[in-house]
């Protein structure tokens, strides 16, 4: 393991560059899927349609978005613009069918009960739709940022620094420590997030954990 | 005072649910519309705080239109209890409570205030404020929904079945609890149940309805008793079935009071 005390400095470099552009890239997918969702929920004709589009999205190769994204933006070659882009599309794609569940699973009851207290409509879906889809919201935030965090790393074939860099490196100069190194450490970014946004769940949803019936 | 003028309403699809309608419910006074499923009960209630907006007719609250009131503002100034209580599972026993509280724009130091007060007022024990909804019994959880209902101290308070889902015992102290609150905050209340005991026992007005929202009758419930209308309200209030036709028979000196099956029912007081 003399590969890992040499690059210390490289590989917290690269682990910081790839936790940030998965994270930046889970939350944009995830704040323009929630809107996405929100409308497919309330509007049941589109809610088809707006899945299967989003589901095609998921269906290109991200190699192939990576290289095409530039040319549609105008971004550099290696800018880590097209990277972001692509890994938000994906996360977008995957969290729009999760958030349709999401707003679903509010039980109409409750939100007819809002409306009657007098929550007028933006009230009510901010404060009371919102956070009550929160439970299922987060289960796919889990599962979007684990897929992101995996999918950056192919990002490194077209020249994107990030902790997939230890892969082609490694690959290209035979040295097996790099690689191995390079997978334990995506490994624990996954992990990593995962805890984050766990805890930021139960910070935001206390309520989601009660024990319910324990006053029974 | 609430009052339905000549009400209709169809719903897109083309359900009928209520032809035509015309009532006044008295201010400070509990009236009860009963009637089986698909009587319009529900519509009628839910017309007075614009949740429904009626086809034809109108709907008057102290002589004013509602058609022309801003329908949130309507709401936050009319309690409003349901079935299963409907509380925010989100929120705590004590924001669920001051939740139109804060959205009329009162302080959450004040909104708290008020909305433990208005706890103890439902009978509830101020300790269980900063539970969620899903940690209490049914019961419980729909004294929180009365006390959601009271605590802006609304003048109408509307209440649709709100004791249909707690269990016998429960629904009757529930029962007993809204008659002392009544006598002592004197509320308009319109109160929806398909239970016609619920009815005779909470309304001081009885409505009784048909299909469609058509009255049958309209009265106290003494009057229903004793003067009902046709055989409809005969078999609704179990007239037919002998249950509410009772005599008085002697026995040992004693006068005991037997319903027409023979049962005995209770004993006379002189």
């Amino acid at each position: 393991m003399t590969w890992v005390s040499d690059n210390l400095d490289l590989l917290r470099e690269l682990f910081l560059r790839h936790a940030w552009i998965s994270a930046l890239s889970t939350l944009i997918g995830f704040a323009v899927a929630v809107p996405i969702g929100w409308y497919a929920h309330r509007h049941p004709r589109l809610r088809g349609i707006s899945v299967a589009l989003v589901g095609v999205l998921y269906t290109i190769p991200s190699l192939a978005l990576f290289v095409l994204l530039p040319g549609i933006l105008g971004t550099g070659i290696l800018s880590t613009v097209n990277v972001i882009v692509a890994l938000s599309t994906y996360a977008a794609a995957v969290m729009v069918r999760t958030a349709v569940d999401a707003f679903d699973s509010v039980s109409p009851p409750v939100l007819d009960a809002a409306t009657a207290s007098g929550f007028s409509s933006s009230q009510r879906t901010l404060r009371v739709e919102l956070p009550l889809a929160g439970p299922v919201l987060l289960a796919g935030v889990r599962v979007v940022s684990v897929s992101t965090v995996s999918m950056l790393s192919v990002a490194s074939l077209i020249g994107v620094a990030n902790l997939g860099s230890l892969f082609t490196d490694g690959f290209r100069r035979d040295i097996v420590d790099e690689i191995v190194a390079g997978i334990a450490a995506i490994v624990l970014l996954a992990i990593v997030l995962d805890v984050l946004i766990v805890l930021a769940g139960r910070l935001l949803m206390p309520w989601s954990r009660v024990v319910v019936g324990a006053n029974r | 005072m609430i009052e339905y003028r000549n009400v209709g309403k169809t719903f897109p699809d083309g359900t009928c649910a209520v032809g035509d309608f015309s009532l006044t419910l008295p201010s400070r006074s509990t009236t009860v519309l009963v009637g089986s499923s698909g009587c319009g009960k529900t519509t009628l209630l839910r017309m007075v705080n614009r949740m429904v907006d009626p086809s034809s007719g109108q709907v008057l609250i102290d002589d004013e239109d509602i058609a022309g009131v801003d329908r949130v503002k309507l709401r936050r100034r009319i309690g409003y209890v349901m079935q299963h209580a409907g509380l925010l599972p989100h929120r705590t026993v004590v924001d669920n409570v001051g939740t139109v509280l804060r959205l009329n724009g009162v302080g959450k130091h004040d909104a708290r205030e008020r909305a433990l007060a208005m706890l103890s007022v439902v009978g509830l024990d101020p300790t269980i404020a900063d539970r969620y909804p899903s940690q209490l019994s049914g019961g419980q959880q729909q004294r929180v929904g009365v006390a959601r209902g009271l605590v802006t101290d609304p003048n109408i308070l509307l209440m649709d079945e709100p004791f249909g889902a707690v269990d016998p015992i429960v629904r009757e102290e529930l029962q007993k609890e809204l008659l002392r609150l009544q006598r002592e905050l004197g509320k308009t209340i319109v109160f929806v149940t398909h239970d016609i005991d619920e009815a005779f026992l909470l309304g001081d007005q009885v409505v009784i309805l048909r299909t469609g929202g058509e009255i049958a009758q309209v009265g106290t419930p003494a009057d229903i008793i004793a003067h009902p209308a046709d055989d409809f309200v005969r078999s609704f209030i179990g007239l037919d079935k002998g249950r509410r036709e009772l005599r008085i028979e002697e026995r040992d000196g004693v006068q005991v009071v037997v319903d027409a099956s023979g049962r005995a029912a209770g004993v006379l007081k002189p």
